[in-house]
């Protein structure tokens, strides 16, 4: 069965590839290879693939992708953008670490920026992530000053470092203006499962949290059908859900991309940690709130913090321990 | 101990129950059809997804929300027609064109999709089935929010156990069913076509599968996502020996899954703090593997399952 799926797989890739590389005649752009786990639609992946469509349609970059690449087979597309000359692979190794560092290394001229937990490996292995914790903490300090009940429910897909720490910023944001709030915390390990995400987001409620953070697809749509409000994380859902979601911490992927690739073109790239790039500071992450459904005391707070968080005068803390329910 | 007993007692985690078993119900209905009459059906998995995947998209080109579920029946035979030609006339090996038509149906979806979709930022929504509002009886105390606010096809998935079982038990159709997955020579010397039977067996089954992916992109979510079956057809693989091939007893497997995820869901919540979350999530799964062990020592295989037949031969 692996073996015709596998088969299946590269056969696909292959003519994918060669009907994307055919179209392909600019030699002077940097050439760009993305490969991501999930289909493009999920939340944190649809940042890197819209901050490269932007760096294409500036006419920066080539770009080709592979979506819906199973971690077992990853690392063969990996070497196979790599045999075909990528001069920029960008993807997410949270599922290879160790294999996707031996990949860079027998490329080493060509360059890696990849989504990763861990450190990045000289000469050409660079990492990056969704540090927007800073938002995060002002979404948290909106949910905060909202719920009645001063219980918030969380629904998460799995706790690794990278959602923990967005979780532990927006509890730590809620407590600092209600310092009696409470959270309730339930993971659904799956990044992609809107029905399991509701059904939790829906115990949660029944449980009397009436504010949801809704990291995972799904939450959201539970907390319109019982009036309750929401806080969105890394992507705009609020056109999706008007008068639900009160504010969400916005990951922009731009900063990230564009300063890769210009160091790629100057030739001056090496490993290093990009993660400062998704500061708010830089650029990398943003705080939208919807002001007609909170106070305008919370608002002017939130923006006073905001304010100070840009000149670098308030530091959120960063802290990637699994968060478990008050109780 | 409490906190399982308070949790027990809540209306809201009886719906809950009934919400996550409405999937099953159609899944492990459609398997059992399909193992009732000699066939085992590993395309279950795929056929999920087809099903989710057509009903959405009809719906969301404007056939309407009933449109979208004939649509996802229709597909859904088509695959179990494709499964029962390999395996009743050809007498190909079960499992392995079941994982086929898995791989193939799971893969023609997403194929589709994205064909339909290239550059979506998040897949288009349409407005799915609404609890139905029954006057008096959505009032009610507890029943009220466990029967009376589901959607409409919940009440489909209730309806398809009791038809299923009539049909099974109290119709000559269902004799012939039964007969074709115990001793298809016996209906062969009665004149009847094994093949016939078997096939349409197959057939129907699978579209009744596809209900059940339906149900989770246009009742319990509004929106397809790669993935987002998640291993509930293989679940009803299980429940179908659990239940002993009888509707009655599938009906009670799946509501007991469902209840296991809901309650795993809850004690998550709450007791997160000491004991690890995945301890909670492969609670179900495990405890439907104690009930198979329990429950499957008294099963009553269909005599002829796995076992191709061919006319003329003995």
């Amino acid at each position: 069965m692996i073996s015709i799926t596998r088969r299946f797989l590269l056969v696909v890739t292959l003519a994918c590839s060669s009907v994307l590389m055919a179209s392909a005649s600019y030699a002077d752009k940097i050439k760009v290879a993305a490969i991501y786990t999930l289909p493009v639609e999920q939340q944190w992946i649809s940042r890197i693939h819209k901050a490269l469509n932007t760096a294409a349609s500036r006419g920066d970059i080539e770009y080709v992708y592979s979506e819906n690449i199973a971690n077992t087979d990853y690392e063969r597309v990996m070497r196979e953008y790599a045999e075909q000359g990528m001069q920029l692979i960008v993807g997410e190794v949270f599922g290879l670490e160790r294999a996707a560092r031996k990949v860079a290394k027998d490329y080493p001229d060509t360059a890696f920026l990849m989504g990763s937990s861990f450190t990045p490996v000289a000469p050409n292995f660079s990492v990056f992530d969704n540090w927007i914790h800073e938002p995060s903490y002002l979404s948290g300090m909106v949910a905060g000053a909202a719920t009645s009940s001063n219980l918030i429910g969380m629904v998460g897909g799995y706790a690794i470092p990278e959602v923990n720490r967005l979780m532990h910023a927006f509890m730590d944001g809620a407590r600092e203006v209600n310092p009696d709030v409470k959270f309730l915390v339930n993971f659904i390990d799956s990044w992609y499962d809107p029905p399991k995400a509701k059904e939790s987001a829906f115990a949660m409620m029944d449980a009397g949290a009436d504010v949801m953070y809704a990291e995972r697809f799904g939450v959201s749509d539970a907390a319109v059908e019982r009036g309750v409000k929401a806080i969105g994380n890394v992507i705009d859902t609020s056109g999706d859900y008007p008068g639900t979601i009160m504010a969400s911490a916005i990951w922009h992927m731009e900063a990230t991309i564009d300063k890769a690739v210009s160091r790629v073109a100057d030739g001056s790239f090496e490993a290093a940690d990009y993660g400062q790039y998704s500061f708010m500071a830089y650029g990398g992450g943003s705080l939208i709130m919807d002001e007609s459904l909170m106070s305008s005391e919370t608002a002017a707070a939130v923006k006073a913090r905001e304010a100070e968080i840009l000149d670098g005068l308030f530091r959120v803390n960063v802290n990637d321990a699994r968060p478990t329910s008050d109780n | 101990m409490i906190d399982i007993l308070n949790i027990l007692l809540t209306d809201s985690f009886w719906a809950a129950s009934l919400r996550i078993a409405t999937p099953l119900i159609f899944g492990v209905l459609g398997a059992l059809i399909c193992e009732r009459s000699g066939t085992l059906n590993l395309g279950i998995e795929g056929i999920f997804v087809v099903g989710a995947m057509c009903g959405w998209m009809a719906t969301w080109l404007g056939a309407g929300l009933w449109g979208g579920i004939i649509v996802a029946f229709i597909c859904g035979a088509f695959f179990g027609l494709i499964h029962a030609v390999l395996t009743v006339p050809l007498g190909l090996s079960q499992h392995v064109s079941g994982l086929g038509i898995t791989l193939f149906a799971t893969s023609v979806s997403y194929f589709t999709y994205r064909t339909a979709l290239p550059d979506v930022a998040s897949p288009p929504r349409i407005e799915p089935f609404q609890p139905l509002d029954i006057p008096v009886l959505s009032d009610l105390p507890f029943v009220g929010l466990v029967l009376f606010q589901q959607t409409a096809l919940t009440w489909l998935a209730l309806l398809m156990v009791v038809l299923v079982w009539y049909v099974l038990n109290r119709t000559n159709l269902g004799l012939a069913i039964k007969a074709v997955g115990d001793n298809p020579n016996s209906v062969d010397a009665q004149g009847l076509s094994v093949y016939a039977i078997r096939m349409w067996a197959i057939v129907i089954g699978s579209a009744l599968m596809a209900l059940g992916g339906a149900f989770l992109t246009m009742s319990a979510f509004d929106a397809f996502f790669f993935g987002m079956v998640n291993g509930r057809g293989w679940v009803c693989i299980a429940l179908v020996i659990f239940a002993s091939w009888r509707p009655g007893k599938a009906l009670i497997g799946a509501l007991l899954f469902g209840a296991f995820d809901a309650l795993q869901v809850r004690l998550q919540t709450e007791m997160g703090a000491f004991v690890p979350g995945q301890v909670f999530l492969m609670a179900p799964y495990v405890l439907s593997i104690v009930a198979l062990v329990i429950a499957a020592r008294s099963a009553d295989y269909p005599r002829a399952l796995l076992t191709p037949w061919f006319k003329g031969q003995r």
